[in-house]
């Protein structure tokens, strides 16, 4: 018998995996050159997702200069939580410089509480439904990604065509060598926090569409991201992009098949037995 | 002075403090401190060999829970309920961390996979929302004269400081068993270097495990009595990324290293959310959290001893510099 809906949670986890993707993709350049596991990632977003809402809203920017801008505004972001939180750690224990993003974790969470309330908002545009056979798509989640896929593309392009991001990609293959051969890491590093915070900017523009912001909402997108990159090997971009789709199935098909939050808990409780069974990330070497 | 004497006076003035008379909101406080500084202890027993788990609110959430709802749902009294979850939580232990131990999964991974079960456990119960009562929580069954010794249920706060005094004592004198033993010495050789412990003949995942199921059945326990205590909870304060951050901050504020650095954790943060409450009310959302994140930001960055590492490093850096000579 053709399961319709079957089909159509499939198509849907194919689009959530778009989105997923994107927001691994950030995480996974940062981790890949600096070696560092930024916790508060998915609350970057969440402020992306505010300065939108709040420009938008408030201030009657166009939608399309609302998100340049707040893709600036993480970008700067990312490059501010570089040199004040990350920098000072560098030399120590790793561990400690996944608890001081911790620290930003709540401090972000907070002071967005602090500034904007605990009240869920949205901006206000219905976008439309899309129409195929008898099966309903949202417009948001098709749009996000399309983005998604030419966001990849191009920071494909960037990392391999360009002196910048060749430099970017030899600093995090040897990060002792590569200082002598003239090029400097920090100079490196803050570069990549930029196109990080950004990436998280540009997944807070889609995001935005499809959910209502809320101070809280990071926590409900930052697990996922995370394990996404690390079921695809934390720094493998390749890795997370496909791992963003199959957990998007898990949670889209297992969502539709039993309750919601069982979906969430089949992709976190295969993402626990993919680690023992591929500990380094799906496609390790 | 013998270190056993200052003890018995410190374990005989702590526990005359109830007769002093204090008021229900200070009593309230120390409970408190003590249930949250026996759960940081529980999680410095082994996050002090450089295991940090980002997902201690699984075991809190199963200690809370399971000790609940076998008692909400089948009257099992919590003195059976608290050894099934201690149990529970044991075997989830196992079950995440043999192979973790055994795959080398160390670090940014671990903490990673922690996390992961934390969600797995928060998730698990909001969706069991028929039997949990989902995000919107769910409240012990009170027993109808409020104190009874079986639901281990008292309704004079007095008696449930003495339990929650001796849980307390009890997970200090665990920090102190696992710190004169072999076992110390075998995690932090393996916490430096796994294959040079692995060669001087300490089995490796072995002492982790003992370690990591320990701290689990602890930090149950201290769910368990939050639950008894508080008489309602919710998924979003016993399991889930958020606590086991807390938890995290906590640890770190107070010291990592010491005895007494858990507990020292669980005193600053108390006050310091106390006294942003009163100073600013209820009103203002967020305050509290927006300072820990600044101060656990900072406290990594100057001070990752914490509070009491630094002072027992300041004191014992000024006993080793002689004096200046005198010009």
């Amino acid at each position: 018998m053709f399961d319709s809906f079957l089909l159509e949670s499939i198509i849907n986890g194919l689009l959530l995996g778009g989105v997923l993707a994107l927001l691994a993709l950030g995480l996974n350049l940062i981790f890949g050159v600096i070696d560092v596991v930024w916790i508060c990632y998915a609350e970057l977003v969440m402020i992306g997702m505010y300065a939108i809402y709040w420009l938008y809203v408030f201030y009657g920017v166009p939608l399309p200069g609302a998100v340049i801008a707040a893709v600036l505004a993480v970008a700067l972001l990312g490059v501010l939580l570089h040199r004040l939180v990350i920098e000072p750690v560098l030399g120590t224990a790793p561990i400690n410089q996944l608890l001081v993003t911790g620290g930003v974790l709540f401090f972000l969470q907070a002071a967005a509480t602090l500034a904007f309330g605990i009240e869920f908002r949205n901006l206000g545009i219905r976008m439309p439904l899309v129409e195929f056979g008898d099966m309903f798509f949202s417009f948001a989640r098709i749009l996000a990604f399309i983005t998604a896929l030419v966001g990849v593309f191009l920071l494909w392009l960037f990392l391999t065509r360009t002196y910048l991001g060749t430099a970017i990609r030899a600093i995090s293959q040897d990060r002792e060598i590569m200082p002598l051969m003239g090029v400097d890491p920090r100079r490196i590093y803050l570069i990549t926090s930029a196109i990080g915070g950004g990436m998280a900017g540009m997944a807070a523009s889609l995001l935005v569409l499809q959910y209502d912001v809320h101070p809280a909402i990071g926590l409900s997108f930052g697990p996922i991201t995370f394990m996404v990159c690390v079921m695809g090997g934390l720094g493998n971009m390749l890795g997370g992009f496909i791992a963003a789709f199959i957990f998007a199935q898990f949670i889209s098909v297992g969502g539709y098949l039993f309750q919601i939050e069982w979906g969430y808990v089949i992709a976190f409780c295969f993402f626990i037995a993919m680690m023992f069974i591929r500990p380094k990330g799906l496609f390790s070497r | 002075m013998d270190n056993r004497v200052l003890g018995g006076i410190g374990i005989a003035a702590l526990a005359a403090i109830p007769l002093l008379g204090l008021g229900n909101y200070h009593l309230h406080l120390l409970i408190t401190v003590l249930i949250w500084g026996f759960v940081y202890t529980s999680w410095s027993i082994m996050g002090r060999f450089g295991m940090v788990s980002l997902g201690h609110g699984a075991f809190l959430g199963v200690g809370a829970y399971v000790t609940t709802m076998l008692w909400n749902g089948m009257g099992l009294s919590p003195w059976l309920g608290i050894p099934v979850a201690m149990l529970v939580s044991m075997a989830m232990a196992l079950l995440v961390g043999y192979p973790c131990f055994r795959f080398r999964i160390v670090g940014h991974y671990f903490a990673l996979v922690t996390l992961a079960l934390g969600e797995v456990v928060r998730l698990t119960i909001v969706g069991l929302r028929d039997h949990t009562g989902g995000s919107l929580g769910m409240t012990v069954t009170g027993v109808p004269q409020g104190t009874s010794l079986l639901a281990l249920q008292f309704k004079d706060r007095a008696t449930f400081f003495y339990v929650a005094l001796l849980v307390w004592l009890a997970g200090l004198a665990l920090w102190r068993i696992v710190d004169r033993s072999m076992l110390r010495y075998a995690l932090e050789a393996s916490s430096e270097d796994e294959d040079a412990a692995a060669s001087v003949g300490i089995n490796v995942t072995r002492a982790k495990l003992v370690i990591l199921m320990l701290s689990a059945a602890m930090t149950t326990l201290g769910g368990a009595l939050y639950a008894q205590y508080q008489m309602y909870i919710n998924p979003e304060t016993v399991s889930g990324i958020g606590i086991s951050l807390q938890i995290v901050f906590a640890v770190i504020a107070g010291g990592l290293f010491t005895q007494f650095g858990p507990t020292i954790g669980a005193v600053f943060t108390l006050l310091l959310a106390e006294t942003l409450r009163v100073s600013f009310g209820h009103d203002i959302h967020g305050l509290d959290g927006t300072i820990y994140g600044i101060l656990l930001v900072l406290f990594i960055i100057y001070m990752p001893k914490g509070i009491t590492g630094s002072i027992i490093a300041g004191l014992s850096r000024r006993r080793a510099v002689p004096p200046a000579p005198a010009e």
